[in-house]
């Protein structure tokens, strides 16, 4: 790792900040402002990620997981997009408060995302190994010939068959989970220590999306990376991820390690949608149904969010936000019940 | 025995692959459903599934006749519908409806729901007097849970869920005996798929709709049909009982997609067993010879290669599988599912 | 902008996007907001159009314009034909806004008329452009196959032929032969050597909407209903592919007026004693160095009418592209 933050590192922890977390996300505010008015789309959101440990970030579209991915980034589209608040800490050191080439040298270095949709994110008139190979004679001034080659391997790091031949080809002749491929190689090209998957194998058939998760969890287990997993599929989540942040109307709703989140919500919003999604492994199984909708982030409900559609809503769920509280020592909730739901039976 | 609503015998759909402008040659097929044939019964769920390419698709239109099949019947009622003259069409139309997947591209942006809602009685005049429209569209509206004063409302109005209700109402309109439902839920969040599926269980039970229900999403399949069939590159290689397919799948494909499902349950994590297929989907343009499968299959003999498989039942199989080696194998661990979570409710 | 056919090609709007509208559906119980009333896209685009300063600069232009078109008289009580030669080249002053030309016609009155030919010949062979244009451009993409294929070569043949070379022959072949040069004669002949050779660019709007929109699913859902194609056509296809050819319609306007004066200079189009401003400049051409003024106002009312139909184009272009906001 030829890695220029690691002196940063040392210096950020001597300025005040010992957490030595490699990226924190600290009540991060986040609005759109539309024509129809003003869209609050994240509002104090809260996570972090350790290295070599994966992170699923978890909701449905509009809870402003996406955004939250892309203001870390620094590719969140300003207009509509502005950040009001908060801080994004890597290596303990505020992103927002960073010079824009700073942040440049960050992206793909220190933080990298693979896309949703491959095909659009690859550039369509270039060969794959010419995009791969960019990088390294852009960033690590390599040489043509050298570059190419280290874009061979990278290939071959993602399986993909035939890496020296296939360079040489354009996106479109690669199949969907190939595409993948591809795309999760250009974003490992320069090491990151932080990769944020956005829905990675949403547009994927079943059998390519096993394969694709096999080769995420691996690839952050060799390389120690910190890995944010963000997607709505509630199966995926639970073979991959170590801790879970369940976000609803741009806010982390419940925080858990994965596997007391799956026996024993802590938030009326995730048993929901664990009971509303039909398993494979069960017969005659009863769906429960989260009436109402999703709200509209032009009128976020007063009190909790989710308290018109909560089955257990009470009179002060409407007034008071309830606060993302510690429940345990790996898992919080923002419900004023939760207490009620994890000592439930 | 139930009486057969729908009988598919043998359905062919291939495209020809052209070259040139003016003059065109025919350079061979894409062969996107080839052979395809089972039976609906009246009011039963018949689950289609398969990976994108597999023909389900192709095989929704050929059965809706958007699309004329290279060869092959299809007999609703005993009745072959191919070749029905324009008024025959016109009243085949009335039973077997469709339902899409895109909620935002299958409405007409420019129709108000009313509009929408309304244009089957307006294609077929003879449903409904002019005067009872109105009242039958907002009935149709409270049936599938809309508010029925939103009549002149547009779609971009409304959520993707609630237009998918308003597309499931237009299906409803004609009162048809077969709804053909083509991924009716893949483009909707997770708390508001359970919504449409329970409607469409409802429905279902209210109205003795029968469904041919496609989806790549096996749970979702599972949690609707009573009956299901896989579908790989164009074929059905297995086709039974829902228990049949889910516990005792015979076929090396089925048992792959199965087992690469991922189960919400991070305890399964350790136990489960995924067979991991390598290689991607042959094209349908050139499928291999024998089994189409055989190319990604691990039991692959000598036997793939030369002889296609009949989908019929075999020693290893309870229920149609078309494999020269089929045999029953158990990849999910299939239990009874609980009671809903009773939510403990308390005043402060 | 004196080259009607290289009108600005505007892509399909399609339907409309996801996202924020989804989420902005209002959520059971909230209050109804204001945005609740029933409105299609186009009232989306009038949401937007409201709010642009351009559209109504371009608009109360236009609106100035066609009453002068429709009622001259509301701006000037002198008849653009009296002459008084008394008045020959005087400059403007207290009696005549704009000056006088050679034959001491008011120039002012003289293009305050002028406003009706050129408008009335710019937008009749606008109208007759985009009927002929979208007629053709919707059987081609619906039927597709060989109708397409020949309606499409035939297309590019009128869109091969240079603009004002078409014009010009096909104004000269109709229009010398004893036919005792009738205005309506002449501004018909016009208008077709207009409709004639800027058919095909709204052809290929429409053309390239409808195959777009064809593949909707909302034309799928229809058919699965049984509907035919007339109402397929006129229902679902129609409405939703007007959009592209109606802003190129508004450019096309501001583009025909400048063709009309363009042919009037040349002495292929309108003449006296018809008053057109491509008339009036061409009237005034030998005088340039006597009487600029001769020229400067009539041209300024074309440039500026020509701009305003452009500039409102542009927005309403604007307003119905989704993918530009």
């Amino acid at each position: 790792m030829s890695n220029v933050f690691v002196s940063e590192q040392s210096e950020a922890a001597a300025a005040g900040h010992p957490s030595g977390r490699l990226l924190e996300v600290e009540e991060l505010r986040v609005e759109f402002r539309t024509r129809d008015g003003v869209a609050k789309v994240i509002n104090g959101v809260t996570y972090h990620v350790d290295a070599g440990e994966t992170l699923a970030v978890l909701g449905e579209s509009g809870s402003g997981k996406s955004v939250t991915a892309q203001t870390i980034m620094g590719i969140l589209d300003t207009p509509p997009g502005f950040v009001t608040g908060g801080q994004i800490r890597f290596h303990g050191r505020d992103m927002l408060k960073m010079s824009a080439e700073e942040r440049r040298r960050i992206r793909g270095e220190g933080i990298a995302m693979v896309f949703q949709d491959a095909l659009s994110a690859l550039n369509p008139v270039f060969t794959v190994g010419f995009q791969i190979a960019e990088q390294f004679r852009v960033r690590r001034g390599m040489s043509r010939g050298d570059a190419k080659k280290r874009a061979a391997e990278m290939l071959d790091q993602v399986k993909i068959p035939n890496a020296k031949q296939r360079i040489n080809e354009y996106p479109h002749q690669f199949s969907g989970g190939m595409r993948q491929r591809v795309m999760i190689a250009m974003s490992l090209a320069l090491d990151p220590e932080v990769l944020i998957a956005d829905e990675p194998t949403t547009a994927l058939d079943v059998t390519v999306q096993a394969q694709i998760m096999d080769l995420l969890a691996e690839l952050q287990q060799e390389r120690q990376m910190g890995l944010i997993l963000i997607t709505h599929d509630l199966g995926v989540v639970a073979d991959v991820a170590d801790r879970i942040a369940v976000m609803y109307a741009g806010r982390i709703v419940e925080e858990a390690d994965v596997h007391e989140l799956y026996a024993k919500p802590a938030h009326p919003y995730t048993l929901g949608l664990l009971e509303s999604i039909p398993r494979i492994d069960e017969k005659g199984q009863q769906l429960r149904t989260i009436r109402g909708l999703p709200p509209s982030l032009l009128r976020i409900p007063s009190g909790c969010p989710f308290h018109p559609r909560c089955p257990m809503a009470q009179p002060v769920c409407a007034e008071k936000v309830p606060p993302l509280l510690q429940l345990g020592p790996t898992r919080a909730s923002a419900c004023h019940f939760a207490q009620d739901l994890v000592s439930r039976d | 025995m139930t009486e057969n609503i729908l009988e598919v015998n043998d359905l062919v759909k291939y495209y020809p692959v052209t070259r040139g402008i003016v003059f065109k040659k025919t350079i061979g097929h894409v062969q996107a459903v080839d052979g395809v044939s089972f039976n609906l019964r009246k009011g039963e769920t018949l689950g289609i599934v398969g990976e994108s390419g597999c023909g389900k698709s192709t095989l929704a239109r050929v059965l809706m006749s958007l699309e004329k099949p290279t060869r092959g019947s299809v007999k609703y009622n005993g009745q072959e519908i191919y070749g029905m003259g324009a008024s025959g069409m016109r009243r085949l139309r009335r039973n077997i409806q469709l339902v899409m997947q895109d909620p935002y591209t299958s409405l007409n942006p420019r129709m108000t729901v009313g509009d929408l809602i309304g244009e089957p009685f307006e294609i077929h005049p003879d449903v409904a007097p002019k005067s009872s429209r109105r009242q039958k569209v907002q009935d149709l509206l409270e049936v599938v849970g809309l508010n029925p004063e939103h009549i002149n409302r547009y779609p971009h109005q409304f959520s993707g869920g609630q237009r998918q209700r308003i597309g499931i109402a237009r299906a409803l309109a004609l009162r048809p005996e077969i709804i053909v439902c083509d991924e009716p839920v893949s483009a909707l969040d997770v708390s508001i798929q359970a919504q449409v599926m329970n409607l469409l269980e409802k429905l279902q039970d209210e109205f003795g709709l029968s469904y041919i229900f496609i989806a790549h999403d096996l749970s979702v399949v599972r949690h609707l049909s009573d009956r299901v069939a896989v579908m790989y590159l164009g074929k059905i290689v297995e086709i039974g009982t829902e228990d049949e397919i889910y516990e005792r799948p015979t076929h090396p494909y089925t048992q792959a997609l199965l087992s690469a499902v991922p189960v919400p349950d991070p305890s399964s994590r350790e136990t489960k067993a995924i067979i991991r297929l390598t290689g991607d989907v042959p094209s349908p343009a050139n499928p291999p010879s024998g089994c189409r499968f055989r190319t990604r299959c691990w039991k692959a003999q000598e036997i793939c290669a030369t002889e296609v498989p009949e989908l019929t039942v075999r020693s290893g199989s309870d229920h149609p599988s078309a494999c020269h080696f089929a045999e029953k194998r158990e990849i999910v661990a299939t239990h009874e599912a609980g009671e809903l979570t009773d939510l403990p409710t308390r005043t402060l | 902008m004196s080259d009607p056919t290289s009108g600005s090609m505007v892509t399909t709007s399609p339907g409309e996007q996801p996202g924020l509208v989804a989420e902005a559906a209002p959520a059971p119980g909230a209050p109804a907001p204001q945005r609740d009333k029933p409105r299609g896209l186009l009232g989306d685009a009038w949401y937007d159009l409201r709010r642009k300063p351009i559209f109504w600069i371009a608009a109360s232009f236009i609106v100035l314009f066609l009453t002068m078109a429709i009622v001259p008289q509301l701006f000037t009580s002198m008849s653009p034909t009296d002459s008084d030669l008394g008045r020959s080249l005087e400059g403007p002053g207290s009696t005549g806004w704009f000056g006088f030309d050679i034959q001491g016609q008011d120039i002012y009155s003289r293009t305050i008329y002028g406003a009706r030919a050129s408008i009335v010949v710019a937008v009749t062979a606008t109208i007759g452009t985009v009927l002929l244009g979208s007629t053709v451009g919707v059987i081609a993409g619906f039927w597709g196959g060989w109708v397409d294929a020949l309606l499409s070569r035939l297309a590019d043949v009128f869109f091969g032929i240079p603009f004002f070379l078409g014009a010009i022959v096909i104004l000269f072949t109709f229009n010398t032969q004893g036919s005792g040069r009738s205005s309506v004669r002449i501004a018909s002949l016009v208008i077709i050597a207009l409709i004639t050779l800027t058919w095909p660019v709204s052809m290929r709007i429409m053309r390239s909407s409808v195959l777009a929109t064809k593949q909707a699913d909302y034309i799928v859902a229809a058919r699965a209903l049984g509907a035919s194609n007339t109402r397929i056509i006129f229902k679902h296809l129609i409405p939703n592919c007007l959009a592209p050819v109606l802003v190129y319609a508004t450019i096309l306007v501001g583009a025909f007026i400048g063709a009309e004066a363009t042919l009037s200079f040349l002495g292929v189009g309108l003449q006296s004693p018809v008053v057109s401003w491509g008339v009036i400049i061409n009237e005034s051409q030998n005088y340039l160095r006597v009487a600029p003024y001769w020229l400067l106002f009539p041209a300024a009312f074309l440039v500026a009418a020509v701009l305003s139909f452009v500039m409102l184009g542009e927005a309403v272009r604007e307003a119905l592209d989704p993918k530009l906001r």
